[in-house]
């Protein structure tokens, strides 16, 4: 109690906003219950679901069987039955298995019937890297899921945005996947935890912000990267370069209104993202503006990502992720065109 | 120890028959059983006539949908000849509030839960991914991808569970699920999900397994080197094997696992042995995999003509008969009249219920396709 500063704001981690919202989501809504590996008295490997299971029971907090395409494959089932399943993959890399329900099932199912079957499931994935983890524990696999229609993906960079997207998440209508920036975990902000649920009015809209503005070069990034994308623009600052960072916090849709908005100012943009830049989400939005704000693009978009190689060893994750030194490079690069 | 048949092809998996629940031998007499035989005593005269008629009606729609195929009519139609019982028996164990998941071959099924046949058409002619809603029949979608659906019916079945409706011995009230496949769905990771999860939560659900001897050409024994009704059993799921072909049997062992389910007593897993009678699909060739032999072998076992035999047996007028023939015929008719007359959808429906609330993405698209097509209209004229 100690972090509380004043009535309704506290001072918490990243992990601990997921778990607030989660916990406000269920004491609202008797039909949200979350499933996933070692989510009860374990409280999640990342802890995000710690305490919920002893407040609101094993039937609404369920420790599932080691499947995920059964914890996703039920949740859909469970979906139909009118109830709203929070799943937690463990890690990024272990949402494969459960890849053919997502896209071939949950994707589809509200399409396929015509609207007469709903499926507001939320798959809540940890993911991205520098934490030092083996293989499978650290990758940006939120293209895949962008790329089927009929999901939606979206992330947050703060604490803040944890705790009211994870809310909004579980109270759109459509599936969610909701990507945590495990890096930024333990990361603490102010949150407003007693705000009023305005927030929830367009649950399936989930918009673009103004990190940082600025006037000279927009950095549009998402997740773990807007913080790397901050940084760099504190460093830009002294050298005198004004960075606007654009928070994009979803991903399908992408708001490309947001970024050309941005860029009609600044003439210059770099995306940043951990994921490979092959294909990935920062080749749509550089696609997209080069559409929008050809005239006035002052240097060709540039992106800063990962290489396209499986995610490497841990000992080299500093040189594949998206470092500051690397967004900054990017920056000069669009300057000096 | 289980042996693939000599010939590869046709031996059934599991190598004895002791097991297998019979009510109605191929000859049409009826067969004693000290368990099952009194979930089929409450059928009378009329109530078996009805599962005939069912089974009839049912294939002549089958029948006709095939020929429409073959005039280019459906772009594709998964014959369900052969396989009548196992889904009516089944089918018309249910509850009207148990609910079922469908593959795509349950044309029997989805018949049971009231869903006007001819809804079945609109996707095998491209006109629309689903044909029906769930919500009011209690029958899911057909679903394609094999063995996705268990794992959907099991969730939907805890999801009852959650509800309460499961164990209260209000027959108003208490609920069950039933998920059909096939034998080639349980080499499926998802259908073992399903078992693991079913098993684990108490779930409501019947896992209703049509072994109709082929996965499009493979043999079952491609997908199993143990009988299909063990798998349950290692799940820990009470497992039986049924005469699919055995409208009274399919009955009895579906009601006891729905009367299970529904009392909180758990899955089952029924395995109802049959065989697909057509092709896998318009697009395959039985020739090619199988012998005019084993077809005949077969035929001979047919679920229809048994049934008729009892019927006559037990006193059914001929004019019962030839009153069905009669409908069959205008059925069959209304069927062509109806699949012709189905219009192809608007284009905008390409870009309809991809979400639930409008997302950026479909709206541009949407709006790109529009002022193309404008263009045309404007260029015209």
């Amino acid at each position: 109690m100690s972090e509380q500063t004043t009535s309704g704001t506290q001072r918490i981690t990243l992990g601990k906003a997921i778990n607030l919202g989660l916990r406000r989501a269920m004491e609202r809504d008797p039909k949200v219950l979350l499933m996933g590996e070692d989510i009860g008295p374990l409280g999640g490997v990342f802890r995000v679901t710690d305490g919920l299971q002893k407040d609101f029971g094993s039937d609404r907090v369920v420790d599932t069987p080691l499947a995920e395409s059964g914890i996703v494959g039920t949740a859909i089932g469970l979906a139909l039955a009118g109830y709203r399943p929070v799943c937690e993959i463990q890690f990024d890399g272990f949402i494969f298995p459960a890849y053919d329900q997502i896209t071939t099932q949950l994707a589809k199912m509200h399409y396929r019937s015509r609207g007469k079957a709903q499926v507001p499931v939320v798959i809540r994935v940890p993911y991205g890297g520098g934490i030092g983890a083996v293989e499978h524990h650290s990758e940006s696999p939120e293209a895949l899921f962008a790329h089927t229609a009929g999901l939606r993906v979206i992330t947050p960079a703060t604490p803040a945005d944890a705790f009211t997207m994870i809310q909004q998440a579980i109270a759109s209508p459509d599936p969610v996947l909701f990507f945590e920036p495990k890096a930024r975990y333990w990361d603490k902000a102010d949150v407003d935890v007693t705000a009023a649920d305005q927030v929830l009015d367009t649950p399936g809209d989930v918009r673009a912000v103004v990190a940082r503005a600025g006037t000279d070069v927009t950095v549009a990034a998402y997740g773990p990267s807007v913080t790397t994308a901050l940084r760099a623009a504190t460093a830009a600052e002294s050298e005198g370069t004004s960075i606007e960072v654009i928070d994009l916090r979803s991903i399908s849709p992408i708001d490309i209104p947001a970024v050309a908005e941005s860029v009609r100012k600044t003439g210059r943009l770099v995306v940043v993202h951990e994921a490979p830049t092959f294909l990935g989400a920062g080749a749509e939005i550089a696609a997209r503006i080069s559409e929008e704000c050809f005239y006035h693009l002052e240097a060709p978009v540039l992106r800063v990502g990962g290489f396209h190689t499986p995610y490497p060893v841990s000992k080299l994750e500093e040189e594949y992720l998206p470092n500051l030194d690397r967004v900054l490079h990017a920056v000069d690069s669009v300057l000096q065109h | 120890m289980f042996t693939p048949g000599a010939d590869g092809v046709n031996a059934p998996v599991g190598e004895t028959d002791d097991d297998l629940i019979q009510l109605l031998t191929p000859d049409g007499e009826r067969v004693h059983h000290q368990s099952y035989s009194p979930r089929v005593d409450h059928l009378d005269r009329v109530a078996l006539e009805g599962l005939y008629r069912d089974m009839v009606l049912v294939r002549r729609f089958d029948t006709e949908a095939t020929s429409l195929q073959r005039h280019g009519e459906l772009g594709l139609w998964p014959p369900s000849l052969g396989q009548e019982a196992a889904q009516i028996g089944s089918g018309r164990a249910m509850a009207p509030r148990d609910y079922a998941f469908p593959s795509y071959r349950e044309l029997g099924v989805v018949w049971t839960r009231g869903v006007d046949l001819r809804s079945t058409l609109h996707l095998f002619r491209g006109e629309d991914h689903g044909g029906w809603d769930p919500n009011e029949h209690n029958c899911h979608l057909y679903t394609l991808v094999i063995g996705s659906h268990a794992l959907h019916a099991t969730g939907y079945a805890m999801g009852v569970q959650r509800d309460g409706d499961v164990g209260t011995g209000d027959p108003g009230r208490d609920r069950a699920v039933v998920a059909y496949f096939g034998d080639g769905a349980t080499a499926q990771g998802d259908v073992s999900e399903a078992l693991t999860f079913a098993s684990v939560n108490d779930a409501p659900v019947v896992f209703f397994c049509q072994n109709n001897h082929w996965a499009i050409s493979e043999p079952t024994q491609r997908q199993s080197r143990v009988p299909l009704y063990h798998r349950g059993r290692g799940f820990g799921v009470p497992s039986v094997r049924v005469d699919g072909n055995d409208v009274l049997a399919s009955y009895a062992v579906t009601a006891e696992a729905l009367e299970r389910a529904r009392s909180g007593g758990g899955p089952t897993f029924i395995e109802a042995v049959t065989y697909r009678m057509g092709a896998h699909t318009t697009s395959d060739d039985p020739t090619r995999y199988r012998t005019r032999a084993d077809e005949e072998v077969w035929r001979r076992r047919d679920p229809i003509d048994r049934m008729r035999i009892l019927l006559e047996r037990e006193g059914t007028p001929s004019e019962f008969f030839t009153g069905l023939e009669n409908e069959a015929e205008q059925f069959g008719a209304e069927i062509r009249d109806y699949c012709h007359a189905i219009p192809s959808p608007p284009v905008e429906r390409i870009f309809e219920d991809v979400y639930a609330t409008e997302q950026a993405q479909i709206s541009s698209d949407r709006a790109w396709l529009t002022d193309y097509l404008a263009g045309f209209e404007e260029a015209a004229s």
